[in-house]
């Protein structure tokens, strides 16, 4: 061993070691507590009948036969609901113009989308619930569905809210420097390329479920759900059933995986929660892996024609695009179905100098399942649109994709600045990250390798991206537009009598490992032993308000407020330890559990100093008030957000007689600031990476003309599986930011965000050596070979 | 998703199975593994009112040789398969074929009678009999025949087999020497139905048989044609696959298949032994 002591050396240090999750034993060894396991008295269950339409007049139904089942309590449509909940609108303030409609849980005079619900069946079991539902004779006249998003613009088209005048949600343009003039100047080449962006959704290993237990007695809901905002939640229910906010308890123990799914308001959930408050009784709906992927928020469906102007000397003359995304029949409440769009304009090109950039996109309305913020929200489109024209464009320049990057990332000493769309951007390293994605990677062996397979006819190619990542949001991403959202966390830490820690945090674990991280932050700072610290989260009577997991920021926000709130407790004890000791709290440290003196030698240990406090109070002065729990919060101030950035790259071997495409090789560079826990970090950039490869090579939700979904199973929509999968390099470039102690910045969009552009580029240049190119996502084998003029 | 409700039985022999499969007054579904049957009936896509678990008929599981044929029972499950070295030796199409079907824990449940009385057009096993000219023992309480493959096929999920029946044993010519075999398949995923297949057998006239190209596995008959005449001309037996009636699916329109089924076929022949 040699060199100065670092951090890590100190005693506790758990900050930046893979410290292994408690949560993820007791996982394995099937003690997870899951919305389904939760059996209470006089349970009853939900099942909805679901419009088979895509679009289609409510005229009502005939529930005799429903009625007559043995077992079926009550049968619910949506007319009964009018009263009970309020309906709610998903538009916020600071997307001026967004519009939308009056939205309730279970369609009223319309449904709009094929899966919508219609009918509830409250019966004391699923299958006797599903029984009925078959009994319904629903009395529906179909509606000419409205899909295409560019067809639901022209004039004429079908209207899906006559209330609204028109099927536009929302309009946004950007326009910087002089975008025309650019691409009009001598030695410019430029690319043009209309992209397709299909549909896909987040396949969650554990479905949304939900049991809701209401008291009449004390007029108290209680929600148990698989989600990520429960605080978000407990506002919702309170506002739409007319419940005051501190009577409604919204718990989300164990979550089996959520990627944005589970952060919305669902019809589905919301009338299980009315039908518990209008029975008194518990109801318990799980939503079948059929109506997940009919409800289940679907993302992307992007249309997008771009050019890129490239000088002679490969820098970026200008960036022009143009997005319409169809988002279903609704704006999503209360997210809003616009923030993707949004995102797409503020995120496209923000790597690079790019002084002419001129950017619109259009939201629209569809007769199809609601879209809405999943796993890293817009950045697939908006990095494939930039690094994919520049790629098109290197190529056609004849300059090399990796010295494209260099001439146009901005220099890592250039920040605080701007990106072309007015983001503030700081601590990015783009420059350092790509060259040290190129020496990961083996860049040079890898085209020297490519060369070589194409004498045989093998057809390889190399793709990269240069990106960067929305993460620890500040009030600027909702709360700002009028959404029940909070941007900041709270944490609490306690020391119990046996000498232990009690932490509880806003923040919430969706199996990516939140709660671990929580108390490596806190043992770190504190000074105790990992294997004392417990965690509380997803539990709105007992952790502090906050905002959930959402836009990568557990542990850049949740884990800030964690090491403050550790921070104080520290002091605090060492407070009282220095009166018990009868010296000053700076000649103190806690170690190990222990109170000690600055050189480590043990003076008493925190079970001591904590019976003494809590049994003993006699021994202490009495103006002494010691306080053993303390309590912070956290937001970001002085940024809209903290970005990271991130270089990628993808090998790719395309199979040129059957489309096939074989993903040889992915390596990450991921600059998310302080890495709290490398091991938990790796895994959410390479999980990441598949999603992203799911959406680049495999994912669709298919619909036909009239809406109808094609491939609503695990069988026909394709999620990538381990066997296909390449192996996924992963290195780390550390910039922590400056707008927190901890440094630490969101880890969990990043490989989802970047994968697909790097994806699409390597297939291109596979593809390039004989004339083919694709711009539409999944990249499937009927795709490729089109673009191949095979077939 | 939850099942109809339905009566369980299971019986103990073939006969107490077929007594029940003889009662006409409701509709018995024999349970084999349930890989796919399961799925369908919480799907509500099936809804028997009695389900007949074949599970514990040990008659009904096991492989051997008889007169020149492998036969094997309709329960015997893939797992089982894969590890017979009868199977490795005698019906080497079968054994080829065998690590494409879905993944362990589906064969560790699923059975080659299951599999054949349930047809699925994107599936292995139908293509395999084709191509090797077996055929399915089926039994009733009234009697029992012996169907070719050839004659077994009726169209989507429709097979020769009458409610009442039970598939017993598919019988599998065993290979001489100088027979060679070749089996191809094209899947997105590892262990996903083909988007297409094909199984391919010289034993010692060329048999071709399509997968997941149309409602039942499809014999390439002009292609074979071709072949019987001279082995060489591939290019022959690709062209002459125009002649085939291609649906097409979510993986592609009849063109991209009919192409994909040309270089499957070439690939089929190219890996024979």
């Amino acid at each position: 061993m040699s060199g100065p002591l670092t951090d890590l050396d100190r005693p506790n240090s758990y900050i930046g070691r893979a410290v292994p999750r408690a949560d993820a034993a007791r996982l394995l060894e099937g003690r997870g507590r899951f919305v389904d396991d939760l059996q209470l008295p006089r349970m009853l269950h939900a099942a909805f009948l679901r419009s088979p339409y895509a679009h289609a007049r409510v005229n009502g139904f005939d529930l005799e036969a429903a009625r007559a089942v043995p077992g079926v309590h009550t049968i619910l449509t949506g007319k009964d609901l009018e009263g009970v909940v309020e309906p709610y609108v998903g538009v916020l303030s600071h997307l001026a113009g967004l519009q939308s409609a009056p939205q309730m849980p279970m369609a009223v005079d319309v449904a709009r989308w094929q899966g919508e619900p219609l009918v509830m069946v409250i019966a004391e079991s699923r299958a006797i619930a599903e029984d009925a539902l078959g009994l319904i004779e629903a009395d529906l006249d179909p509606l000419d569905p409205v899909t295409d998003p560019e067809a639901a613009l022209e004039p004429g088209a079908a209207l899906i809210h006559d209330s609204l005048g028109s099927n536009l949600a929302w309009e946004r343009t950007v326009d910087v420097g002089d975008v025309d003039a650019a691409f009009a100047a001598d030695g410019v080449t430029t690319v043009e390329r209309s992209f397709t962006f299909g549909r896909h959704t987040g396949v969650t290993l554990e479905t949304r479920a939900a049991v809701a237990a209401f008291d009449p007695s004390t007029d108290q809901l209680t929600f148990w759900y698989s989600g990520q905002a429960p605080h978000m939640m407990q506002f919702i229910f309170a506002k739409h059933l007319g419940l005051m906010e501190e009577d409604v308890r919204v718990i989300a123990h164990d979550v089996g995986g959520s990627f944005g799914i589970k952060i919305h308001t669902y019809g589905d959930e919301v009338a299980t929660a009315a039908a518990a408050k209008l029975l008194g009784r518990p109801i318990k709906f799980v939503a079948d892996r059929l109506e997940s992927f009919q409800t289940d928020i679907h993302a992307r469906d992007h249309i997008v024609k771009g050019r890129m102007g490239l000088t002679a000397d490969g820098k970026i003359a200008a960036l022009e695009f143009d997005d319409i995304t169809g988002i279903g029949p609704f704006s999503m409440y209360p997210r809003t179905s616009a923030i993707e769009a949004n995102q797409v304009l503020n995120l496209t090109g923000a790597p690079y100098e790019i002084e002419n950039y001129r950017a619109r996109s259009r939201v629209v309305f569809q007769n199809k399942n609601l879209m809405c913020q999943y796993r890293a929200v817009g950045h697939p489109i908006a990095m494939a649109i930039c690094d994919c024209l520049l790629e098109d464009a290197a190529r056609e320049i004849g300059m090399d994709v990796a010295e494209v990057r260099r001439r146009n990332l901005m220099a890592d000493d250039s920040y605080p600045r701007q990106s072309a769309s007015g983001m503030k951007l700081a601590d990015l390293s783009h420059q350092q990250s790509l060259e040290k994605l190129l020496e990961i990677m083996d860049y040079n062996g890898l085209r020297a390798d490519q060369a070589q397979a194409r004498k045989s006819g093998v057809y390889r190619g190399i793709g990269l991206v240069s990106m960067v990542e929305v993460t620890n949001p500040s009030p600027a991403f909702y709360g700002i537009g009028g959404a029940p959202i909070a941007s900041q966390d709270g944490a609490t830490v306690r020391l119990d009598a046996g000498g232990g820690l009690r932490i509880s945090s806003s923040v919430t674990e969706q199996g990516q490992g939140t709660n671990g991280i929580l108390a490596q932050i806190a043992a770190d700072r504190f000074g105790i032993p990992i294997d004392r610290v417990r965690v509380t989260t997803g539990d709105t009577d007992t952790v502090p308000y906050g905002g959930g997991t959402w836009a990568s920021r557990g542990a850049g926000i949740g884990g800030e407020a964690m090491l403050q709130a550790a921070v104080a407790l520290r002091d605090q004890v060492l407070d009282v330890a220095a009166v018990m000791l009868q010296t000053e709290p700076s000649k103190l440290d806690i170690r190990d559990g222990a109170v000690t003196d600055l050189d480590g030698s043990e003076r008493m240990t925190l079970s001591d100093l904590a019976r003494t406090v809590y049994y003993r109070g006699n021994e202490l002065p009495s103006d002494m008030k010691p306080e053993l729990v303390a309590t912070r919060h956290y937001r970001v101030t002085d940024f809209p957000f903290v970005f990271t950035n991130g270089a990628m790259a993808a090998q790719v071997e395309v199979d040129v007689e059957t489309g096939m495409v074989k993903v040889l090789g992915f390596w990450a560079v991921e600059d998310c600031g302080r890495v709290i826990n490398p091991m938990l970090v790796d895994e959410q950039v390479r999980g990441g990476v598949v999603q992203g490869i799911g959406g680049a090579l495999y994912e669709e939700c298919l619909y036909d003309e009239e809406g109808q979904l094609l491939n609503a199973s695990m069988a026909d929509y394709e999620v990538p599986m381990a066997a296909e999968m390449p192996d996924i390099v992963v290195a780390h470039v550390e910039t922590p930011t400056r707008t927190s102690e901890l440094g630490a910045k969101g880890a969990g969009e990043a490989g989802t965000g970047g994968a697909p552009a790097a994806l699409m580029n390597a297939v291109n240049d596979a593809l390039s050596p004989l004339g083919g190119r694709i711009h539409q996502m999944p990249m499937t084998p009927e795709r490729i070979l089109k673009a191949l003029g095979t077939v | 998703m939850k099942a109809q409700d339905f009566r369980y039985e299971r019986p103990s022999t073939m006969d107490e199975a077929l007594a029940i499969l003889a009662d006409t007054d409701q509709e018995a579904q024999p349970l084999a593994g349930g890989q796919s049957l399961m799925p369908m009936m919480n799907f509500r896509l099936a809804a028997p009112d009695v389900l007949v678990d074949l599970g514990g008929v040990p008659e009904l599981s096991g492989i051997c040789e008889d007169n020149g044929e492998i036969v094997i029972g309709a329960m015997t499950r893939y797992r089982d398969l894969m590890a017979s070295e009868m199977v490795a030796r005698d019906v080497p199409l079968l054994a080829a074929a065998l690590p494409h079907i879905a993944h362990p824990a589906i064969r560790n449940r699923g059975t080659l009678g299951g599999s054949l009385a349930l047809s699925d057009p994107a599936a292995e096993s139908p293509a395999v009999l084709l191509a090797l000219g077996g055929s399915v023992d089926l039994r009733s309480a009234s009697g029992q025949r012996s169907v070719a493959a050839d004659e077994f096929f009726f169209g989507l999920y429709e097979t020769a087999r009458q409610p009442e029946e039970l598939i017993t044993a598919v019988r599998l010519p065993k290979a001489a020497p100088g027979h060679r075999f070749g089996f191809y398949e094209i899947t997105r995923r590892h262990g996903d139905y083909a988007m297409i297949g094909v199984a391919v057998a010289q034993a010692p006239d060329w048999r071709i048989a399509f997968f997941s190209v149309a409602g039942t596995p499809l014999r390439a008959t002009d292609a074979e044609a071709v072949l019987n005449a001279d082995a060489s001309d591939i290019d022959a037996a690709v062209a002459a696959l125009a002649s085939l009636e291609i649906d097409g699916d979510r993986h592609g329109d009849p063109a991209m298949k009919r192409h994909l089924a040309g270089v499957a076929l070439r690939r089929a022949i190219g890996g024979m032994s």
